[in-house]
């Protein structure tokens, strides 16, 4: 038996974008316990309830974080549209399930760069995101902004998308399937990317539902949950499957990733295909919201929890935002027991932190 | 930029961003936007890097860090507040936790606006960044050399 | 057309000493913890806690509330579901709530901020 030591890892450390801070218990070069300790970004912007009426929360949620902003503010707006039975037209419902979906390529498409970062592979990452630029581009054009584009708000959405510019979304969208299909390649047969894959963080089905995983993280080990079964926005009327593998290694985090941006793509095709005819984008909104709700969204990362509670007054009593990584931290705990020293940086990108959201 | 003699390194750290500007931080780098070609390197290492990329607001537990870090760059240093809550604390200034921008703890010498900072204006304060690195360099010399 | 499951939400109220038996048993029947949070009620000056559950093939969310006057002491649930820990350590810091017995308690140093319980009740001022 070697001898113990602890080693801090982080806050501020080249693999990892955002800080968290980990402290390794490593014998040799093996990591027996890794003890996570979070807030350094904690801000606390659940207590500006109490200075914001609920209509100004709708930006503060979609600050909580950067890359799945848009779909921050959808699922305050339907928890609040819940408590206050308003019902969204059709045409704001798959407006909303289009850009939720532009958000989750270019959040995947992100993370497979990080994950290329994260093994070595600059020109990988660098064509990753060269990639993500054109989904972005869409969302600036039709939203008008690249990341936080604010355009929902409570009963509905607050611009429309004409005609050229589905035409310019179906266009790009056959860009970006061309061009996944080439990195695709390197991700699943490169030697390399293999050898740093493949059986690396191995978690089962019966870990992941006693440590209350969610998402791709989830999916990558056989469980088949996906949010977007609960039939929000315009969901019910798209047909998917939720993307599942067997093997829970990095290997299948990956893959259960990239194949969900084929099936973005996928979802934005039928979304144009059956979208509404031209019709008012939101409803008006009277009074205040007075009771409470528990909405679920699938988010890139995950199933993303909004707890509402108003109480009749322009300011909501509490509300309560519980982020996909916030319930897959134990996960990564449990993944990273026994593991090298040298996949502590890979192992922790392939939850895709989102340390923002989760410390709010 | 026409006197440009060095290659400054850029570090960058997250603040108590919402990872819009750090994204866009990358995103400038990345080949699109392309901010190396103005001689920049990204780097994760303080004691290496010459400019400091500030995204995000101050809160009680990273200003040691934020202030740490500031203190292991060699001098000259030019430190960049990007985003409007490393600027001000943009829209989370009300919050308990936030102490403010960035300049509550450490110098700022450029301010990039912004919610999230678009890449373009993220490459004009390294530009102007790099400006500035120049001349501070230029005058760190001459007091060297007054010294000897 | 893709199938909808659309569950009803289930919120049921119980009392103190019946939440480690109510985690259980769900826990039992194949729930999974989903998450956990509290809220301050300022007009009856109480708290609710409610300990979400959710199940990976119906999708069904069960949560358990509880309603306490601001002193009652909670037993953690972490002996039964250690992913609870962070959620319990939170409202710990952030409300708080009286919390007994978690398996890892961080005392107050989750999030280290310098404000004491700010979603808690307003202290009065002197």
């Amino acid at each position: 038996m070697g001898k113990r030591s602890v080693i801090p890892y982080g806050p501020q450390h080249p693999v990892l974008p955002e800080p968290v801070h980990i402290d390794l218990v490593i014998e040799d070069e093996r990591v027996i316990e890794a003890i996570p300790s979070i807030g350094f970004i904690h801000r606390g912007l659940e207590s500006l309830v109490d200075k914001r009426d609920f209509n100004q929360m709708t930006y503060i949620a979609e600050r909580t974080c950067g890359i799945c902003s848009f779909q921050h503010g959808m699922g305050y707006c339907e928890a609040v549209e819940h408590i206050m039975g308003v019902e969204v037209p059709d045409r704001a419902k798959f407006l909303r399930t289009l850009w939720a979906e532009t958000s989750r390529m270019h959040s995947h498409l992100l993370w497979l760069g990080l994950l290329a970062d994260g093994f070595g592979f600059e020109n990988l990452f660098y064509q990753c995101w060269r990639v993500r630029e054109k989904v972005l581009d869409i969302q600036e054009m039709t939203a008008g902004g690249r990341l936080i584009f604010s355009v929902n708000k409570i009963g509905g959405v607050l611009k429309d998308v004409t005609d050229d510019q589905f035409k310019f979304i179906l266009k790009t969208m056959d860009e970006v399937e061309a061009e996944l299909k080439v990195i695709q390649g390197t991700f699943f047969e490169d030697y390399s990317v293999l050898s740093r894959l493949k059986g690396v963080g191995v978690l089962t089905a019966e870990q992941i539902n006693a440590l209350g995983a969610v998402g791709p993280f989830a999916r990558a080990s056989g469980v088949n949950v996906d949010m977007r079964k609960l039939g929000y926005a315009a969901y019910p009327h798209i047909d998917f499957e939720p993307i599942t593998s067997n093997d829970g290694d990095c290997y299948a985090r990956c893959y259960v990733r990239l194949m969900e941006i084929y099936q973005s793509i996928d979802i934005i095709r039928q979304v144009i295909a059956k979208m509404p005819a031209e019709s008012d984008l939101s409803v008006a909104v009277k009074g205040n919201p007075d009771g409470e709700y528990f909405m679920r969204v699938e988010q890139p990362r995950g199933e993303a929890f909004y707890y509402v509670k108003g109480n009749g007054t322009p300011n909501l009593e509490r509300m309560r935002i519980r982020t996909p990584t916030f319930a897959n931290i134990p996960g990564l705990c449990e993944m990273l027991k026994n593991t090298e020293l040298a996949d502590i940086g890979l192992l922790i990108l392939t939850i895709d932190p989102c340390i923002s959201c989760t410390e709010r | 930029m026409a006197n440009i003699k060095r290659s400054p390194w850029l570090l960058h750290y997250d603040g108590s961003s919402c990872n819009g500007c750090d994204i866009e931080v990358l995103a400038a780098l990345t080949p699109v936007y392309d901010a190396e070609r103005l001689g920049v390197v990204n780097t994760g290492d303080p004691m290496q890097a010459d400019i400091f990329l500030i995204t995000g607001g101050i809160n009680e537990q990273n200003k040691e860090v934020v202030k740490q870090i500031y203190d292991q760059m060699p001098r000259p240093k030019v430190v960049v507040a990007v985003g409007v809550c490393a600027c001000t604390g943009g829209v989370f200034k009300d919050c308990y936790n936030i102490l403010g921008g960035a300049d509550t703890v450490i110098p700022v010498d450029i301010y990039v606006p912004g919610c999230a900072a678009r890449p373009q204006a993220i490459i004009d304060g390294v530009v102007q960044a790099v400006g500035l690195f120049q001349q501070r360099l230029d005058e760190h010399h001459a007091q060297m050399k007054k010294e000897a | 057309m893709a199938e909808v499951i659309c569950p009803e939400n289930i919120l049921e109220e119980i009392e103190v000493s019946d939440l480690l038996r109510r985690a259980l048993e769900l826990k039992k029947a194949g729930f999974r913890f989903s998450q956990a949070h509290a809220v301050f009620a300022s007009k009856e000056n109480k708290y609710e806690i409610s300990y979400s559950f959710s199940d990976y093939n119906t999708y069904q969310l069960h949560s358990l509330r509880l309603v306490i006057d601001l002193d009652t002491v909670v037993p953690s649930i972490t002996e039964i579901i250690p992913a609870a820990v962070f959620y319990e350590n939170e409202m710990k810091e952030l409300f708080g709530v009286k919390i007994e017995m978690i398996s890892a308690d961080l005392e107050n140093k989750l999030y280290r901020i310098e404000v004491e319980t700010p979603f808690g009740p307003k202290k009065e001022e002197a």
